[in-house]
């Protein structure tokens, strides 16, 4: 029992520093696609603690949602953008000082919150039961959790028809202009 | 002696699949080299060895002892990682891919034909295979090629598009079974397989595995008449031998995926009196599925990358919605 704890410490702390240093590193890193990369560095991390917790669902669809597709899309992003292959950008601009005051502001109340919090330690049979079946977490979607379910499907497809909104507005110029060139 | 059933036969039950998997993949690029060359009326591959049979170590061989190049203004970490990372998620997959039901006992432990059967295991399967995405991004990033960068940002569009009307194919043999554990859905496809109840989940995930493992019609990544050669362009050697690797493995992954839900699995005459004979069938009709993907390859030509995108968002996906919502009612009132 001593090794096994003493392995989930050790297999902790290299999860920690995955996360930490993969976040350290997007912000730090002067080249925007190595910013991408570490942010998956750490989102891997976030994936190694719910397995570390027993909580493979949300493992899996952490790999399948952060990993698998947001972060492409961000890769895919990064690589449309001008400059790609000597990406040298500045880090920071007039308003940092701003920035820094709520990022200080912000880690204070959370560092306040969570001293002052009551963590709920499950109790070891509640330890000992198996992961909770899918079908439950499902049912729970569907049942008393169906409201906020939906204002969430609401929300996405709201965000959904902006970015179409967007994206037309500048196809519609875009087709503008080339008319006005081939007429000309 | 816990660590025995727990570290010992996993481990030697992975090597011995890895080690099944990197010689399939060697006879694959002879067998397909073989099949195309019989689609074109030619030959294919017969000097090394009887009916050519030693190519795949001739061509091995080769490979590895080329020159290496590395390209001086190449991200050269991520340009050495990028051919691994499209090679281990394509292995990885395998852990949750139940062969057979057959098992037997040695010194008192029981060995089954399937690394682990988890739960989650379709979920597993589908999220660790769209890893491999990333190596061929980070291949054709790292390279510092256009062709490269082109062909990357091809696949990363393409894989993403492509993987939600495979999604919607899944999640109608989910609405089926009820279970996510790739053993019971096996098991329940016992007296029925799901290609004949899912014709169109079998029809819509077999189009977008062709997609997913970039094979043609959908090589794009690759389009050697646009992109000299995709994301491969800058790779050399033993690297681009692995970039291959990962394709075929992949490609054998794809094919195992559909034998497991659609085809039965392990499931065929005599099963039930002799259990051995799964492993038989399971090869039989992953067999199959690969060779239908080579056939496809050798009949119809490559699409336009406009086409694609506009195949999969405006058909597939619709036609995978459609799907689930036809399974989800019929499970609903009489399931």
């Amino acid at each position: 029992m001593a090794i096994e704890q003493a392995l989930q410490i050790f297999v902790f702390v290299i999860l920690t520093l995955m996360t930490l240093g993969g976040g350290l590193a997007v912000v730090t890193s002067r080249n925007l696609f190595h910013a991408a990369l570490s942010l998956i560095l750490s989102l891997a991390g976030v994936v190694g603690y719910y397995v570390l917790l027993d909580a493979g669902f949300l493992a899996i669809v952490q790999l399948l949602i952060y990993i698998g597709a947001i972060s492409i899309l961000i890769l895919f992003s990064i690589m449309l953008t001008r400059g790609l292959m000597t990406p040298r950008q500045v880090q920071r601009n007039e308003q940092w000082w701003i920035a820094a005051l709520v990022v200080f502001l912000t880690f204070v109340v959370l560092i306040v919150a969570l001293w002052q919090m009551v963590w709920p330690i499950a109790d070891d049979e509640a330890l000992r039961t198996p992961n909770v079946a899918i079908s439950q977490l499902g049912e729970a979607l569907v049942g008393p959790y169906a409201i906020p379910f939906e204002i969430i499907s609401v929300l996405l497809l709201v965000a959904l028809v902006g970015a179409i909104v967007l994206a037309r507005e500048t196809e519609n110029n875009q087709g503008s202009h080339a008319e006005a060139g081939s007429s000309e | 002696m816990d660590w025995i059933a727990g570290l010992l036969i996993p481990f030697v039950k992975a090597l011995v699949l890895v080690v099944l998997l990197l010689t399939g993949f060697a006879y694959l690029s002879y067998v397909e080299r073989k099949l195309v060359a019989r689609f074109h009326v030619r030959y294919g591959p017969n000097r090394a060895g009887p009916f050519g049979l030693l190519q795949p170590i001739a061509d091995g061989l080769k490979m590895l002892f080329k020159e290496e190049i590395i390209p001086r203004h190449a991200d050269k970490l991520f340009y050495l990682m990028a051919p691994a990372i499209v090679v281990v998620p394509a292995l990885l997959v395998w852990a949750v891919i139940p062969i057979s039901n057959f098992s037997f006992r040695i010194f008192g432990y029981e060995i089954t034909f399937y690394l682990t059967d988890l739960n989650i295991g379709l979920l597993y399967a589908l999220a660790v295979a769209e890893l491999g995405t990333y190596g061929i991004i980070l291949g054709g990033w790292s390279s510092n090629n256009k062709y490269a960068l082109l062909g990357a940002l091809r696949t990363s569009s393409q894989m993403l598009s492509y993987s939600l009307p495979m999604g919607t194919a899944l999640l109608s043999i989910l609405a089926v079974v009820g279970s996510l554990s790739l053993v019971d859905i096996v098991n329940a496809q016992r007296g029925l397989w799901f290609i004949f109840l899912q014709p169109l989940g079998f029809l819509i995930y077999f189009i977008t595995g062709l997609a997913e493992t970039n094979r043609s019609p959908f090589d794009l990544p690759e389009t050697e008449n646009e992109l000299v050669a995709g994301f491969v362009t800058e790779y050399g050697g033993i690297k681009f031998a692995l970039f291959y690797m990962g394709e075929y493995i992949s490609m054998m992954t794809t094919s195992a995926l559909a034998t497991t839900l659609f085809l039965g699995g392990w499931w065929g005459p005599f099963v039930d009196e002799l259990p051995i004979l799964g492993i038989f069938y399971f090869v039989l009709k992953m067999s199959a599925v690969v060779f239908l993907i080579i056939w496809v390859r050798a009949s119809l030509p490559r699409v336009r990358f406009d086409q694609l995108m506009g195949f999969c968002w405006k058909f597939l996906l619709p036609l995978g919605l459609f799907n689930v919502m036809v399974t989800a009612t019929v499970v609903a009132l009489w399931g």
